[in-house]
């Protein structure tokens, strides 16, 4: 057995102090030791992008990633997404366009979709689906979810008065 | 997973110190990679000495020439997105983001993408032989599946490809990589970085044991006359290591003349493949079908295809010549 380290999981604003093995994976000390279970594990192995979180504000797959890594760095998960009685755009979005419909990417999707927005406000179409490359879903065929992260940054744009034309995607 | 130790180092030497206490260490940066080989069984390491916040080594910082030093813990999104890499050396910026996803991007930093192995699917499969997992087993690749294989400078024991975007674009643009050791710090250019696999298939580079990349330096900038573009073939649109990609820096004087051109291949080789004879070929004279043709001819004829993959030899061929058309246009 390998001794545990202490670390501190900073999680949708809460401080979590846990000894763990440095061989957890993140997805796991955030599922099974504090009980989120919003965030999947479809595929262990980087593929899928149902484990998608943000560490500092960005989208990252927590299946590849030491809980050690994470230590003192702010997460998000999606059960940090929406404020207290009120879904975030993008939640509200995927419900109304039939973004999802077994479910099991929506946490991912979402999750991805809110680093994509963070970074470009105003994604066309095709900004949407190349920065959603890295999540996969067997039921939906997409479309609605483009729709529902498009719909999703009209309402943001509007919500917060952000400019029409957003900053030139960085899509190659 | 197999337990390990975890240490986090906060500057270079302590790093490398920690590293030679721990022979069966390994340096940790984004863990997009290592972490997974871990998972899998193929690496097995002892202690992890995690990189990612040594002080200062997130930076990329401008030299008096206006060349850039990216620090090795700089993340690939980071770098992908920074105005001056963006502005003046494109090709860079491209080839990093036509490079796994976005979550990933996000992790993964300049010296974990250096050194990220093989997609080999017998180098990743514990259960089979192969040399650069375990030097002497034997290479079932060669007459087994090597589809996305090399076709250039393989040997007899190892036919694998380097799977690196980011290294085609810096091997375009000659940078050099800077690395700490025991026997202290040293610059070492890219390519020549990688080697050829020939009978040591289990080093992709010529590091050390034990040495750590610091930062990557580009040069002063090309010129303004200087064009520069990436191209990726994959098996889907994205999201997919390359089957073959193409990097080309062409400097063009008023006239049209190439006055230097430097062009790489990604895919082909356990290395990003210098198409010096295609370089050779290019310039002197303005680019025209024909020249670009000939040019790409000029590299491919050298190429070794093994049995199931002669595409790319026709795939690298029209890459070169469509990219360089597109360039000179
Ligand atoms: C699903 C998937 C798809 C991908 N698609 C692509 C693709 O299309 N194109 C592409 O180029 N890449 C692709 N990648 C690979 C990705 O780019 C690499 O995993 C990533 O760049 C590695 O960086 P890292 O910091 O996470 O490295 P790590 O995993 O932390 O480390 C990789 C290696 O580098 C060593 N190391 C790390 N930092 C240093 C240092 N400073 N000095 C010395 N040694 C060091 C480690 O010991 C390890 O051996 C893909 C990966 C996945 C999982
Ligand atoms: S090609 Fe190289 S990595 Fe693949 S099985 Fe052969 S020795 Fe191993
Ligand atoms: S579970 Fe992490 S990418 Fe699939
Ligand atoms: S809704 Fe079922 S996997 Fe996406």
């Amino acid at each position: 057995m390998s001794k545990t380290v202490p670390v501190t999981l900073n999680v949708n604003g809460v401080e979590h102090h846990l000894e763990v093995e440095p061989r957890l994976l993140l997805v796991h000390a955030l599922r099974d030791n504090l009980g989120l279970t919003g965030t999947h594990v479809g595929c262990d192995t980087s593929n899928c992008g149902a484990c998608t979180i943000h560490m500092d504000g960005r989208a990252v797959k927590s299946c590849t990633v030491l809980a050690v890594q994470a230590d003192g760095v702010a997460l998000t998960t999606i059960e940090g997404l929406a404020s207290e009685n009120e879904l975030h755009p993008l939640q509200e979005a995927f419900w109304n366009d039939h973004g999802l419909q077994c479910g099991y990417c929506t946490p991912g999707m979402i999750m991805a979709a809110a680093g994509l927005l963070a970074e470009n406000p105003n994604p066309t179409e095709d900004e949407v689906r190349h920065g959603l490359e890295g999540n996969l879903c067997r039921c939906t065929g997409y479309h609605n979810i483009v729709k529902a992260v498009l719909d999703a940054a009209k309402a943001k744009g509007a919500a917060v008065g952000a400019p029409a034309s957003g900053q030139p995607g960085v899509t190659a | 997973m197999r337990p390990f130790r975890f240490e986090r180092a906060t500057d270079a030497q302590q790093a490398v110190a920690l590293l030679g206490d721990a022979p069966d260490a390994r340096y940790l940066g984004g863990g997009t990679n290592l972490v997974d080989l871990m998972r899998l069984g193929v690496e097995t390491p002892g202690t992890l000495i995690d990189v990612t916040r040594l002080v200062g080594y997130d930076r990329i910082d401008e030299g008096d020439d206006g060349g850039l030093r990216i620090g090795a813990a700089v993340r690939n999104s980071d770098l992908a997105a920074d105005p001056r890499v963006r502005e003046r050396y494109p090709v860079l910026a491209e080839a990093v983001l036509h490079g796994a996803s976005g979550q990933l991007r996000n992790l993964a930093t300049v010296g974990g993408n250096l050194l990220q192995r093989t997609r080999c699917a017998y180098f990743t499969d514990v259960t089979k032989p192969c040399n650069k997992r375990a030097l002497g087993t034997g290479c079932p690749a060669r007459e087994g599946r090597h589809h996305n294989h090399a076709i250039f400078g393989h040997s007899e024991h190892c036919v694998a490809t380097h799977p690196s975007d980011m290294a085609v674009a810096l091997a375009a643009l000659g940078a050099t990589v800077h690395a700490l050791g025991p026997a202290g710090a040293r610059t070492i250019p890219i390519p020549g970085f990688y080697r050829l696999p020939e009978d040591a298939p289990h080093r992709d580079t010529l590091l050390e044991p034990g040495e750590l990349i610091t930062a990557v330096e580009l040069g002063p900038p090309p010129g303004r006359q200087t064009r520069q573009r990436y191209r990726k073939v994959r098996e889907r649109r994205s999201f997919a290591f390359a089957l073959a990609s193409v990097a080309a820096v062409l400097d063009l004087e008023s006239s049209g003349t190439v006055s230097d051109v430097r062009i790489a291949l990604g895919g082909v080789a356990h290395m990003p493949w210098r198409a010096t004879r295609a370089e050779v070929a290019l310039r002197g004279a303005p680019v025209t079908p024909e020249r670009a043709t000939e040019a790409a001819q000029a590299e491919l004829e050298y190429a070794q295809p093994l049995r199931d993959n002669s595409y790319k030899v026709e795939l690298a061929h029209n890459l070169i010549a469509a990219t360089l058309m597109e360039l000179a246009a």
